[in-house]
């Protein structure tokens, strides 16, 4: 934990510096007539966390946080097993949105989930990523009014059949 | 008599039957997204408030507010049942209610939480029928020193009252900040921020990108790694006997917490960026304080149990207060009302109650029904609930990643914005195991708007002298005490290092 404490602070001083950097595509001061520029107020505030991280830093350094004085990994064997685990089966439900649409996706990473790491029944597993999907899509599309992506065209026939039931 | 006349015309608003649908609706989904671990008020309202844009707003923010309540209620059942508690605003309701479910008074404690989140509830609307048109009137003085002054309390009361780090606490407010002004610059009309020249960015950030990444996701990730799926169970039976006798012990034993939480929550509520959660939990601090005997609580005392709730129901009405009448939210549930009310068209702040006095009573009206409702669907659903949290965390999880993911794209309808998310989730999910409180970032990205305008208009207004929020009446004031707020830790530090200096 100690590690990613400081590993951490230092990231986040980068991002603080490139937002600053960013910041000053627009005037950072202060223009007579107009008030402060457009960059000044994100250009400050960036600042001000990289102050932020290097008290982080300061007190990673005395070990006055708790993080700091952790010895304990960031991460286990659990934990990077499950982030990869659940992490990667959330990226590939949003990876497969735009090929097999967002109910496809939805019941790809529910028959995953359920299956796989729920260690459920295929009854259970076939039902709830068989029925949840459907209720979305009726929920959104004939009730909200809301189309979430349909992928590919290949996807076209089945969301026929559905459509054909709300009109 | 004027208070009790438009009083009469918002709960005659809010008794109309879509209104009476929303609310039950409303209150029995609260209490279930209430009840789940992992997900809180915050969660329901994020979710959810992409699907009100199809109702007017009146209707839409009385559902959103009757989700607020029903959670309220809900995050309770498992705090008590699974030791686990439902939402952040439930933690002290885990200290004395799981202890009694451990001794078989499950029912007790379910009972006792039920009757003080009423009792909380209705205290703090009666404080809020009061106060909230006399705060009203005082806010239409406000101008945009004084706007941004209040901005500025909000942020220092939560690095001077928060118990986290506070240079994270700081870093949180200021990245939900900057975050909040990617876009376009609204006076230049300039494009700001644009990372990577990425175009999704133009449009900014939306808040709710940021809330369900950080709770939906980020959040369940942290609570699937660190509980490791051993959650316990507890068998709670509820009979309409045992319910009769539970109310009777309950307000008995309870009366005192209930009193303290109803009172104190309400005022801790409508301090900005303050919330329920500091609420209940000074809340049970000051009744264990003045229990005639303090060492039975975190042992099974009902009191314990009756104060955070009646404290967190108090307070999540109070927190509406300055979120209506000066337009700053007291907790991130709120933020997320005040940003969706901004979507509807709506500028919550000093003129919303003259404005829109129709929509201000339907809502204050609203929570009168709400309360009652929610007590109600509690009593009633309360074996059912305890059936749900009895479902396989397995199937739980998923179920929340689908409606995170659906929710975040429903917001804006690009799917930039649902990557976004999932970055922000994963971020969210590593800082939070490094302790970086990030309610800051979710309640900065929604003040972020209304800051930086103001104060850009008062450096204008001043030809860029920083005094004018020193100078002014209302501003003045407000300026130092949030000064102040902020240099808290630092006079802490300063008096602790002295201290340890003279023991040495």
């Amino acid at each position: 934990m100690r590690l990613a404490e400081i590993v951490t602070a230092g990231v986040l001083a980068l991002l603080s510096i490139y937002l600053m950097w960013k910041s000053t595509e627009l005037n950072v001061g202060y223009i007579a007539g107009e008030g402060p520029g457009g960059g000044a107020w994100p250009f400050w505030l960036s600042g001000i966390m990289l102050i932020c991280t290097i008290m982080i830093a300061i007190n990673w350094y005395r070990q006055s946080s708790p993080p700091s004085r952790s010895t304990e990994p960031l991460l286990d064997g659990y934990g990077k097993r499950t982030l990869v685990l659940v992490g990667g089966g959330l990226l590939g439900f949003v990876g497969l949105t735009g090929i097999i649409s967002m109910y496809g996706a939805m019941a790809v990473f529910l028959l995953y989930y359920l299956r796989f790491l729920g260690r459920h029944t295929w009854t259970l597993t076939l039902i709830l990523s068989t029925a949840i999907p459907i209720g979305f899509f009726f929920f959104f599309e004939a009730l909200m009014r809301i189309t979430l992506p349909k992928g590919m065209k290949f996807t076209e026939p089945f969301f026929n059949i559905l459509y054909s039931i709300i009109y | 008599m004027e208070i009790l006349g438009l009083l009469t015309d918002g709960i005659m608003t809010s008794l109309m039957p879509i209104n009476i649908l929303l609310i039950l609706v409303g209150v029995t989904l609260g209490l279930f997204i209430g009840a789940m671990p992992g997900l809180g008020s915050v969660n329901g309202v994020a979710i959810l408030l992409p699907i009100t844009f199809l109702v007017p707003p009146g209707s839409a923010i009385i559902f959103l507010a009757a989700i607020y309540y029903g959670a309220m209620y809900g995050g309770a059942i498992s705090s008590i049942t699974l030791g686990i508690p439902g939402a952040s605003t439930a933690v002290a309701t885990t200290f004395d209610g799981r202890p009694l479910a451990m001794k078989g008074r499950a029912s007790l404690a379910l009972v006792t939480a039920a009757l003080a989140s009423f009792i909380g509830g209705t205290v703090s609307n009666v404080l809020f029928t009061v106060f909230a048109p006399l705060l009203a009137k005082v806010a239409l003085i406000f101008g945009p020193p004084e706007i941004f002054a209040l901005m500025l309390l909000a942020f220092a009361t939560f690095v001077g009252l928060g118990g986290d780090d506070i240079p994270k606490t700081i870093l949180s407010i200021c990245l939900g900040l900057v975050f909040a002004a990617v876009g376009f610059d609204e006076i230049s009309g300039a494009p700001r921020l644009v990372f990577f020249d990425i175009p999704g960015f133009l449009h900014g950030i939306n808040f709710l990108v940021l809330a369900i990444g950080v709770y939906g996701i980020g959040e369940m990730i942290w609570t699937i790694e660190s509980t490791r799926g051993e959650i316990t169970t507890t068998e709670a039976k509820m009979t309409v006997k045992g319910i009769v006798n539970d109310s009777k012990e309950g307000m008995k034993r309870g009366w005192k917490g209930t009193a303290i939480g109803s009172f104190l929550g309400f005022f801790v509520g409508i301090l900005p960026a303050a919330g329920a959660t500091p609420g209940s939990l000074m809340s049970y601090g000051v009744t264990k304080l003045v229990a005639k005997r303090p060492e039975e609580f975190g042992k099974g005392h009902p009191g314990g149990v009756a104060a955070p709730e009646a404290a967190n129901n108090s307070a999540s009405t109070g927190a509406m207060l300055p979120m209506l009448t000066l337009g700053i939210p007291g907790s991130p549930t709120t933020a997320i009302l005040l940003g969706g009310m901004v979507i509807w068209g709506l500028t919550p702040g000093p003129r919303l109650f003259t404005d829109q006095p129709d929509f201000v009573w339907g809502l204050i009206g609203s929570f009168y029904i709400s309360n009652l409702f929610a007590v109600i669907v509690n009593l009633a659903f309360i074996p059912l609930f305890i059936w749900m949290l009895r479902m396989p965390f397995t199937v739980l999880a998923p179920l929340i990643f689908v409606l995170s993911v659906v929710g975040g794209y429903a917001a804006t309808q690009d799917m930039h914005d649902v990557w976004l998310m999932l970055f922000f989730g994963f971020g969210a999910f590593f800082l939070r195991k490094l302790d970086y409180p990030l309610a800051p970032a979710v309640l900065a990205i929604v003040l972020g708007p209304i800051a930086e305008p103001t104060l850009r208009q008062s450096l204008l207004l001043s030809s860029g002298d920083a005094t004018i929020f020193f100078t002014r009446p209302i501003a003045g004031p407000i300026t130092i005490i949030a000064i102040i707020l902020i240099l808290l830790p630092l006079f802490k530090a300063i008096r602790d290092r002295s201290r340890k200096a003279s023991e040495a």
